[in-house]
């Protein structure tokens, strides 16, 4: 997994609450077999016209914002399915931080696992930050994972919080999977003193 | 210490616990379809590594399966078929159970998995999919992953977790004649919004709940996501051992016994301490269905269209203003009596052989409306004989409906079934996003009974004047 530690850059403010996840990547661009190549497709429906031509006033079609790295948005981000399309077309598309008042659970997790860092910030705080993003190209903002900070383009710090794991994990690009099989011998011990009356699923 | 049904559930299945309380969670059951798994397999293939419980797993084709009669021989669409294709040989190279399209046992992997008894109360159930909460409706842990915990979970058969905090949703009294679980569960989400369960799992209890048959129960905790619940749960009872008695891959005769006698302890204790507690009278419920693109955007069939200019903050205000004119709503109407142009009745929410029963009660004897594309998609191959066999499938086609083979069909639209821009359908699925059923369709969530009724006047009515 790519590591995340600092990142300063333009941030798009997305000001709508609910946005979900057939919203950041609707369900027909989910037949792929691979994890790249999603970004074209990012908020597919709100980004083009039914003929494939750009939306003029959606913000990512906007300079400087087609080079955003950060999303500021609203309430309860990535709502809906468990697709972890979502993070892969914001990680396509370059958005590399997600801001927002809450977010849905499942692409919480699943951002974590792809390197891109979801902060939940208080409306008051994301309210300031969708302001610096609005100013484009000349209001970059700085997010510190290891020290916990958004900071603003006037110099102010907003502490957020995250988890230690999921920090430890980003800021060392850790694989999880790696991680969980330091616990083999937990698991088979575990497998071992499973009842017995569990059925198997064999045969088809 | 009292503890809740969910607090029993995890920790009967900590493997361990890391310093900062991050649990390896054991995961008994990892359903797989053809959309979330190809990345997964694909990792797992590239470290080498292998699908540790192949008995612990099965898979199924559900999302982009057409739905036609002529589906196994027709030309499906390529990147369809490349994911058909792509699990069918990932299942036969890793040795995982699975059910094809030309298997009866074929369907939405949310109702196959309770349908064969692969999904048991006590168990930890995942599936990259969201609405894997349905499993929660056995006193199962279940809830939907994405695809990098696929992987994990094959390679692992373990996730790494930290609990959730727990919700109470109690619904007491009897519900009135007309309303069915999926009435009570959009009237929860209504109340306690798509965020309200966020970081939690909702437990849902009371006379209401325990009075609801499987399907009744499985619809509520489909929809716990809506509500933002990663898991909805309700304590096993003699209902639920019923249904799961002989089914093919539950346990038999004496282990049976024992399991059921575990399966007692699956409740959660006098005095457990919950985070959040919500009560609903099932009295006050009347059939609900939703105006605007999020679940909780819902109203009782006899309420009217709310008006922006009624609500104080700017950025709600506009956002209700954008589902007005995506939906072609105009504030201050009447929802009963909005035309229709489809009908859906199907989606892991509601294509159980008792939602089958509900919508075929109101459509015997009657006749599509003549604008109106009604189609019935049961969950499982099975469901649709065991309809067939009840005369079910025969009140639609002669009524008018389509009846076509399992699959989810137009509740996301990744096979064909999809509606087209402005089209504005009754639907039993789950989810009223702008564009979910097909790019600008217009999606109404409502009950089986209720798209019934809308199917054969045209229009959004309450089923209660009909039954």
């Amino acid at each position: 997994m790519d590591k995340f530690t600092t990142l300063t850059a333009i941030a798009a403010p997305l000001d709508i609450d609910n946005i979900d996840t057939d919203k950041i990547i609707p369900a027909r661009f989910l037949k792929t077999i691979k994890r790249t190549g999603l970004g074209r497709n990012l908020f597919a429906d709100m980004r083009y016209n039914p003929d494939g031509s750009e939306k003029a006033d959606f913000i990512l079609n906007r300079e400087p914002y087609r080079h955003a790295e950060i999303l500021v948005a609203g309430d309860n981000f990535g709502c809906g399915s468990s697709r972890e399309h979502a993070p892969w077309a914001l990680k396509d598309f370059g958005i590399r931080c997600v801001i927002a008042t809450s977010f849905a659970d499942i692409f919480y997790n699943n951002s974590f696992k792809n390197g891109v860092l979801p902060i939940a910030l208080p409306e008051e705080a994301c309210a300031k930050l969708r302001a610096d993003a609005a100013m484009g190209e000349n209001a970059r903002l700085t997010v510190d994972l290891a020290r916990q900070v958004v900071i603003r383009p006037n110099g102010e710090e907003i502490p957020f919080e995250i988890d230690p794991f999921r920090k430890h994990c980003l800021l060392n690009g850790l694989d999880d999977i790696g991680l969980t099989l330091e616990h083999a011998s937990a698991i088979d011990a575990y497998e071992a003193r499973m009842p017995s009356w569990l059925p198997k699923i064999q045969g088809a | 210490m009292a503890q809740t049904l969910f607090d029993k559930i995890w920790d009967a299945h900590v493997v361990d616990k890391t310093e900062d309380g991050t649990c390896v969670l054991y995961i008994d059951r990892h359903l797989v379809h053809e959309v979330t798994s190809p990345q997964a397999f694909e990792g797992l293939r590239m470290a080498g590594r292998k699908v540790r419980r192949v008995e612990n797993t099965v898979a199924v084709v559900d999302h982009n399966v057409p739905t036609s009669p002529e589906r196994l021989t027709e030309v499906n669409e390529p990147e369809s078929a490349l994911q058909i294709a792509t699990l069918e040989q990932n299942v036969k190279e890793f040795g995982v159970t699975y059910f094809p399209m030309s298997d009866p046992r074929q369907g939405i992997v949310h109702v196959v998995g309770p349908e064969q008894g692969i999904s048991l109360p006590g168990m930890t159930i995942v599936c990259g999919d969201s609405h894997t909460s349905t499993h929660g409706a056995l006193g199962a842990l279940a809830f939907g992953i994405g695809t990098s915990e696929v992987e994990h979970v094959l390679a692992t058969q373990t996730l790494l977790q930290k609990p959730a905090r727990n919700m109470l949703i109690r619904v007491e009294g009897k519900l009135p004649a007309g309303c069915s679980g999926k009435d009570i569960m959009l009237a929860v989400i209504g109340k306690i919004g798509t965020g309200g369960g966020t970081g939690h799992v909702i437990e849902f209890a009371g006379e209401a709940i325990r009075a609801l048959d499987m399907a009744g129960r499985l619809t509520m905790c489909n929809m716990s996501i809506e509500a933002g619940a990663r898991a909805g749960l309700i304590a096993p009872d003699e209902t639920t051992f019923a249904y799961i008695k002989d089914r093919p891959f539950a346990p038999k005769g004496a282990d049976f016994d024992r399991a059921v006698e575990y399966w007692h302890t699956l409740r959660s204790d006098a005095g457990a301490h919950y985070d959040k507690i919500v009560e609903l009278r099932a009295e006050d419920i009347i059939p609900q269905v939703t105006w605007g693109t999020s679940p909780e955007t819902v109203l009782p069939i006899t309420g009217t269209v709310p008006d922006p200019a009624a609500e104080p903050d700017e950025a709600r205000r506009g956002q209700m203003q954008r589902m007005l004119e995506y939906m072609g709503l105009e504030a201050g109407q009447q929802i009963a009596g909005t035309p229709v142009d489809v009908v859906f009745i199907g989606s892991c929410t509601n294509s159980r052989i008792e939602d089958l029963r509900a919508a075929a009660t109101v459509a015997k004897g009657r006749r599509v409306a003549p604008s109106v594309r009604a189609l019935v998609v049961p969950g499982s191959g099975l469901i649709k004989q065991q309809a067939e066999r009840e005369g079910l499938a025969e009140i639609f086609t002669e009524a008018g409906f389509e009846w076509r083979e399992a699959g989810c069909s137009m509740c996301l639209g990744m096979n064909p079934d999809k509606l087209t821009p402005g089209q504005r359908c009754a639907s039993t699925s789950n989810r009223n996003f702008e564009g979910r059923q097909g790019p600008g369709g217009r999606t109404h969530l409502l009950s089986p009974a209720m798209a019934a009724a809308a199917a054969v006047t045209g229009r959004i009515t309450d089923v209660r004047e009909m039954i």
